[in-house]
C-alpha cells in the first residue's frame, strides 16, 4: 500500500491521512496497522493532563522545545474529550503551540471526542502507533483531566505529567481520588502566583501515601515564562531511567497491552450489542419490561448474552 | 458514521479582529463539524503546515486588513506544493467584490463577504467538500 | 422623588393602567410578545416614577461638572464648547496621510486622529517578512522618526490635538511625536493629545499586542510617570470599550470590562509608587455608540457615575479631575452593513445623537462605506457633516444632559451601572482583569454575546434593515478607496535609504542602552526617546524589547 510506504519514509501527509482513517474507524486502516504494528514500540510516550485552565498546552509547547533542542523528533496528540451533543467540536490547542507549527521535527494533531463512548482512547492509541512508525522519538498526549476517558487515555503512557495550578483548593481533594495516582511527575504551573508552594506541599502530602518505589517529584514551573521547564524535563528523564533500570517499563508496557486488548474487546462487544439494530431494539424492549417490573435486569442481561452467542 | 468534516479556521496576517473567525468556528461546530482553531497572526506557511498535519477537508480564513490578495493565494499555492490540492479553501471578511474574481482565479473556492449568514457558509462547505 | 402619598397614587394608577392594557391585548396584541434593547435586555412597556422609587437626585445625578458626573463632565457642556470632531484617518504613506489631515482640518475637523497600519501597531518595520501585504493598508506606515516628520509636516503641533491609536508600541510613537515637536520648536509641555496605550483590551478583543502582561503594564506606568512630569497635557491612556463592543459585547459588558481594565491600570500605577491624583486626571476613555439610542445614552451616563464612585471610594482619589470620566466616542463599525451602504449614514446619525446626548468629549463618525473598504474622501465628508448637523441644527446641544429625568433613561442608567458592577465584582473575585483575560473569562463572555447576536440575526429575531429584511438586488459598489499596492515597496526603499544614511553607531549605542534599561527597573521613556532621536526604527526598538520581554500568548476560549 502506497500510504504505508510513504509513512515509513516519514511523510507527514501519509501520517496525517492514516490518523484520519483510524479516527473514522475505517476497517482498512486497522488492516494497515496490523501489517506494520511490529515496527512500532520505539517512541517514548508522555502524557500531560490536569484540570482545565492549568496551562497544559503552553507547558507542552515549552517542554517539547527542550526535546527539540536535543534533536528529538516529537509528535503531539492534543485531545479534547469535551464536546457538545452536535458531535462537532472546536479544537484550540494549536493556538498555544504556534511556534512549533513550522518545525519540521514536530507533528501536531488535534483530536475531538466525536460523541462516541470510549472510542477516543482507541483512536488515540492508534495515532500513537502511527506517529511512532512515522519516526517520532517522543510522543506527547495532552488531554484535560476531568473524567474517566482521560484517565484511559493517559494510563497507557510511559510517563504521565500531572499539571496543577495554585488556588484549586478543595479541587485537589476531588481530583486526588481518581487521577492523582496516574501522575508520575507533578508540575505546579503558574508558580509565580500566591499559594504555589502550598499547592506543592498539599500534593506532596498526598504522595506520601504512595506505596510505589517511584516517589513522584513535584516541580514548580511558570510555563509562560519558560521557568522550571528544564528541571521538569530532567524529572521526566529520571522517571524514564527508573522505568528502564527497574524493569518497570516492560511490566508497564505488558500491562498496557493487556489493557488495550481488554478495551478493544470491550469496545467490540459494545459495538456488537449496540450497533446491530435488532439487538438494540431487543434492549429497548427489555428496558421497558424491566422498568415495568415485568422482568429484571439480570434476566435481561442473560437474554442479550444468549442472543449474542447465537448470532 | 462518525466522520465529521474537519475545518481549519485561521486568521492570516496581522489583523486581530477575530469576532468573525470565532463566530464561524462556533457555527461550524454546532453544524457538527470538527474545527481546528489556530488563533491570530498565522503566516500562510503556518496555516498550510497545520492543514497538512490535521488532514483537514477545508481551510477557512478570515481577514479584514486588506492583505487578502497577498495572503490567500499564497495559502493555495503552498497547499498545492504539498500535493494537498483536495483541500477546499474559502475566505471571508472585508473583501471588496472587485477582488473576488482574482481570488477565485487563484484557487480560493468561495469568498464570504460581510453579512453572509453562517448557514450559507455551512451549506457551501457541506456541498463542496464532497465534490473535492 | 415623590412623597409617599403621591407615590401610592401613582402606583395605583399604573396598576390600573396595566390591568386595562392587559385586557385590550387579547383583542389587539402588541407587535411582539417582548421587547428588547440592542444588547438584548428586556424593556418594559412603560416607565414611571414607580421605577425610580428610591431614586435620590443628589446622590445619583447631582449637577453637571460635579460628582458623580452623571449629568456631564463639565458644567456648561456643549453650550461652552462643542465636542472635538475627530476623524480617525491614515493610510498608505506618511505623505498621503499628511494630505488627508490637512484636508480634514480645512473641512472643520478639530483634532487629528492617526490610524497606523498593522505592522506599525505590532512593532514590525515595513521590510519585515510578516509585514508582507499589510504595509499602509489599515493606516499609515511609520517606521522611524523620518516618517513621523513627514506625517506632521506643515501641521504645528502646538495648535492641534492629536490622538494616536497605538497600543503595544505607544511609548515609541509618543517618543516620535515628542521628537517631531522638538524639531518644530514646540516643547513637550505644549503637546496635547492622546495615545490609546490600552493593552488589556488588545488581549481581549483587538489583537495588536506584543509583550506579555507584566512588561506591558510596566511600559504603561512608565508613560504615566514620564508624562505627569514632562508632557502634562497629554492623555496617557484611552481605556477602550470600543473594541470590546465591536467584538460583540453588550452595553453593560462594555462598561463593566472597560472599567475593570481601568481599575487594573490604576492598581498597577499605584503599585509602581505613583500617587493616584498624579496620573488619574490624564486617564481618558473610549466608548462605542450603537443604534439603540436610549440604551446608549444610559450607558455613557452609567459609565461616568460608576467610574466616579470607583475613583472616590475604591482608590481614595481626592481631586475632582481624577473622578471625572472623559471619553471619546466612535460610532459602531460593526453596525454598518455592506448591503445598501447609504443606510449607514442614517445609522451613524442616530449613533452621533447617542454620543452627544450621552455627553461625549470627542467623536469620530464612521463613513458609509466602511463595511467594504477604507472610506473615500467624499464619504468621510458626509460623516463629518453628520456631526456638524447634530451640533448646529438639531438643538440637542442647547441644554446640558437633556434626557435626564426620563423615567426610562434613569432606570436604564441604573440597570447598566448595576450590571457593570456585577462584572467588576466577578473580575475582582478572579483576581483582576489581567488574570480574567488570561483565563479567557472576559473573551468568552463577549463571544457568547456575539454568537447570540449572530443567531438572532440569522433567525430574523433581530432585524437589520437591508441585510435580513428590506433587501434589494444590488450591484457591486464602485469607487472604493484602494491603497496603492506599491506602498510596501516605497516604504522598504525609504527604510533601506535611512539605514544607509543615519549614524548607525549611535543607533547601536542607544539600542544597547535601551536593552540594559529593559533588564533593569528604570523608566524606559528617556531611553526610547534617545533611540528615536537618532532614527532607530520602530522595529528595532520593539525588537530589543521583544528580546528582553518575550511575546504575549493569546488565550482562546471558544
Amino acid at each position: 500500500m502506497e500510504l504505508v510506504e510513504k509513512l515509513l519514509s516519514g511523510n507527514k501527509r501519509a501520517a496525517a491521512r492514516l490518523i484520519t482513517l483510524v479516527e473514522n474507524k475505517d476497517p482498512k486502516a486497522f488492516e494497515t496497522l496490523k501489517e506494520i504494528y511490529h515496527k512500532s514500540g520505539n517512541a517514548y510516550v508522555i502524557g500531560i493532563t490536569g484540570p482545565p485552565g492549568a496551562g497544559k498546552s503552553t507547558l507542552t509547547d515549552k517542554l517539547v522545545k527542550v526535546f527539540r533542542k536535543r534533536d528529538k523528533k516529537v509528535g503531539i496528540i492534543a485531545v479534547d474529550p469535551t464536546s457538545p451533543f452536535t458531535g462537532g467540536s472546536i479544537l484550540g490547542d494549536r493556538v498555544r503551540m504556534s511556534d512549533l507549527n513550522l518545525d519540521p521535527g514536530v507533528f501536531i494533531r488535534s483530536m475531538g471526542a466525536r460523541g462516541h463512548l470510549g472510542g477516543l482512547s482507541e483512536s488515540t492509541q492508534a495515532a500513537v502507533k502511527i506517529l511512532d512508525i512515522y519516526g517520532c522519538d517522543y510522543i506527547f498526549i495532552e488531554t484535560v483531566g476531568v473524567g474517566q476517558s482521560e484517565v484511559d487515555i493517559v494510563k497507557t503512557c510511559d510517563t504521565t505529567i500531572m499539571v496543577m495550578v495554585p488556588g484549586l483548593g478543595d479541587d485537589i481533594q476531588a481530583i486526588k481520588a481518581g487521577i492523582m495516582e496516574i501522575g508520575d511527575v507533578f508540575a505546579v504551573n503558574k508558580a509565580d502566583r500566591d499559594g504555589a508552594k502550598r499547592t506543592a506541599r498539599e500534593i506532596n502530602m498526598m504522595l506520601d501515601f504512595s506505596k510505589s518505589d517511584w516517589r513522584p517529584p513535584v516541580e514548580l514551573v511558570v510555563a509562560i515564562d519558560n521557568k522550571g521547564i528544564e528541571e521538569l524535563f530532567e524529572q521526566v528523564e529520571k522517571h524514564k531511567s527508573y522505568l528502564e533500570e527497574s524493569g518497570q517499563k516492560e511490566v508497564r508496557r505488558i500491562e498496557n497491552c493487556k489493557n488495550e486488548i481488554v478495551d478493544l474487546v470491550q469496545q467490540k462487544l459494545m459495538d456488537m450489542i449496540l450497533d446491530k439494530s435488532s439487538k438494540e431494539e431487543m434492549i429497548n424492549k427489555l428496558s421497558k419490561e424491566v422498568a415495568a417490573r415485568k422482568t429484571d435486569p439480570y434476566s435481561a442481561c442473560k437474554l442479550v448474552l444468549e442472543k449474542l452467542r447465537t448470532t | 458514521m462518525d466522520r465529521p468534516i474537519r475545518v481549519l479556521v485561521a486568521k492570516p496576517g496581522l489583523d486581530g479582529h477575530d469576532r468573525g473567525a470565532k463566530v464561524i468556528a462556533r457555527a461550524l461546530r454546532d453544524a457538527g463539524m470538527e474545527v481546528i482553531y489556530t488563533g491570530l497572526r498565522q503566516t500562510p506557511e503556518q496555516i498550510v503546515s497545520a492543514a497538512i498535519q490535521e488532514d483537514v477537508n477545508v481551510v477557512a480564513m478570515s481577514i479584514l486588513s486588506g492583505a487578502h490578495n497577498t495572503l490567500l493565494p499564497k495559502v493555495v499555492e503552498l497547499l498545492n506544493a504539498e500535493g494537498a490540492d483536495d483541500v477546499l479553501v474559502v475566505g471571508g471578511g472585508v473583501i471588496p467584490d472587485d477582488d473576488i474574481p482574482f481570488l477565485k482565479e487563484k484557487g480560493i473556492a468561495e469568498v464570504f463577504t460581510p453579512g453572509t449568514p453562517t448557514q450559507v457558509t455551512i451549506d457551501y462547505i457541506r456541498d463542496n467538500v464532497a465534490n473535492k | 422623588m415623590f412623597d409617599k402619598g403621591k407615590m401610592t397614587q401613582i402606583k395605583e394608577g399604573v396598576k390600573a393602567f396595566e390591568e386595562k392594557t392587559q385586557k385590550s391585548l387579547e383583542k389587539r396584541p402588541e407587535r411582539q410578545e417582548k421587547f428588547y434593547t440592542g444588547s438584548g435586555d428586556e424593556v418594559n412597556r412603560l416607565y414611571t416614577p414607580v421605577d425610580l422609587e428610591d431614586f435620590d437626585y443628589n446622590e445619583e445625578l447631582g449637577l453637571p461638572g460635579q460628582y458623580p458626573y452623571t449629568r456631564g463632565a463639565q458644567p456648561t457642556m456643549y453650550r461652552g464648547r462643542l465636542w472635538t470632531m475627530r476623524m480617525y484617518a491614515g493610510f498608505a504613506t506618511a505623505e498621503e496621510s499628511n494630505k488627508r489631515y490637512k484636508y480634514l482640518i480645512e473641512q472643520g475637523s478639530m483634532g487629528l486622529s492617526v490610524a497606523f497600519d498593522l505592522p506599525t501597531q505590532i512593532g514590525y518595520d515595513s521590510d519585515h517578512s510578516l509585514s508582507e501585504g499589510e504595509v499602509g493598508k489599515v493606516g499609515v506606515a511609520i517606521d522611524s522618526l523620518a516618517d513621523m516628520e513627514l506625517l506632521f509636516d506643515g501641521i504645528p503641533l502646538d495648535k492641534v490635538s492629536t490622538s494616536m491609536t497605538i497600543n503595544a508600541p505607544a511609548s515609541v510613537l509618543l517618543a516620535m511625536y515628542i521628537a517631531v515637536g522638538e524639531k518644530q520648536g514646540v516643547s513637550p509641555d505644549k503637546l496635547r493629545g492622546t495615545i490609546q496605550n490600552d493593552i488589556l483590551k488588545e488581549y481581549i478583543a483587538r489583537g495588536t499586542y506584543i509583550f506579555p502582561t507584566e512588561p506591558s503594564m510596566r511600559l504603561i506606568t512608565n508613560i504615566f510617570e514620564y508624562c505627569s512630569k514632562e508632557v502634562p497635557k497629554w492623555n496617557t491612556i484611552s481605556i477602550s470599550g470600543y473594541h470590546i463592543r465591536e467584538a460583540g459585547s453588550t452595553a453593560a459588558q462594555e462598561v463593566g470590562f472597560t472599567l475593570a481594565d481601568g481599575i487594573a491600570y490604576v492598581d498597577a500605577a499605584i503599585k509602581a509608587g505613583l500617587d493616584v491624583d498624579s496620573f488619574a486626571p490624564r486617564l481618558s476613555f473610549f466608548f462605542n455608540a450603537h443604534n439603540d439610542l436610549l440604551e446608549e445614552v444610559a450607558k455613557f451616563r452609567a459609565a461616568r457615575r460608576l467610574w466616579a464612585k470607583i475613583m472616590k471610594e475604591r482608590f481614595g482619589a481626592k481631586q475632582a479631575n481624577s473622578m471625572r470620566l472623559k471619553f471619546h466616542t466612535q460610532t459602531g463599525g460593526s453596525t454598518l452593513t455592506a448591503q445598501q451602504p447609504e443606510n449607514n449614514i442614517v445609522r451613524v446619525a442616530i449613533q452621533t445623537l447617542a454620543a452627544v446626548l450621552g455627553g461625549t468629549q470627542s467623536l469620530h463618525t464612521n463613513s458609509k462605506d466602511e463595511a467594504l473598504a477604507l472610506p473615500t474622501e467624499d464619504s468621510v465628508r458626509v460623516a463629518l457633516r453628520t456631526q456638524q448637523i447634530v451640533a448646529y441644527e438639531s438643538g440637542v446641544t442647547n441644554t446640558v444632559d437633556p434626557l435626564a429625568g426620563s423615567y426610562y433613561i434613569e432606570a436604564k442608567t441604573k440597570e447598566i451601572e448595576d450590571r457593570a458592577m456585577e462584572y467588576i465584582k466577578k473580575i475582582d473575585e478572579i483576581g483582576g482583569a489581567p488574570r480574567a483575560i488570561d483565563m479567557g473569562y472576559i473573551q468568552q463572555e463577549i463571544m457568547d454575546a456575539a454568537y447570540q447576536y449572530q443567531k438572532e440575526v440569522e433567525s430574523n429575531d433581530r432585524i437589520v434593515v437591508g441585510m435580513n429584511k428590506f433587501q434589494i438586488e444590488e450591484e457591486a459598489p464602485k469607487g472604493l478607496l484602494r491603497v496603492d499596492p506599491s506602498v510596501g515597496k516605497l516604504q522598504k526603499d525609504k527604510l533601506a535609504k535611512l539605514r544607509n544614511e543615519r549614524d548607525n553607531g549611535a543607533v547601536k549605542e542607544k539600542l544597547e542602552a535601551l536593552k540594559k534599561a529593559c533588564e533593569g527597573n528604570d523608566n524606559l521613556m528617556p531611553f526610547i526617546l534617545d533611540a528615536v532621536r537618532v532614527y532607530g526604527t520602530l522595529g528595532e526598538i520593539c525588537g530589543v524589547m521583544r528580546e528582553v520581554f518575550g511575546e504575549y500568548q493569546q488565550s482562546v476560549n471558544l
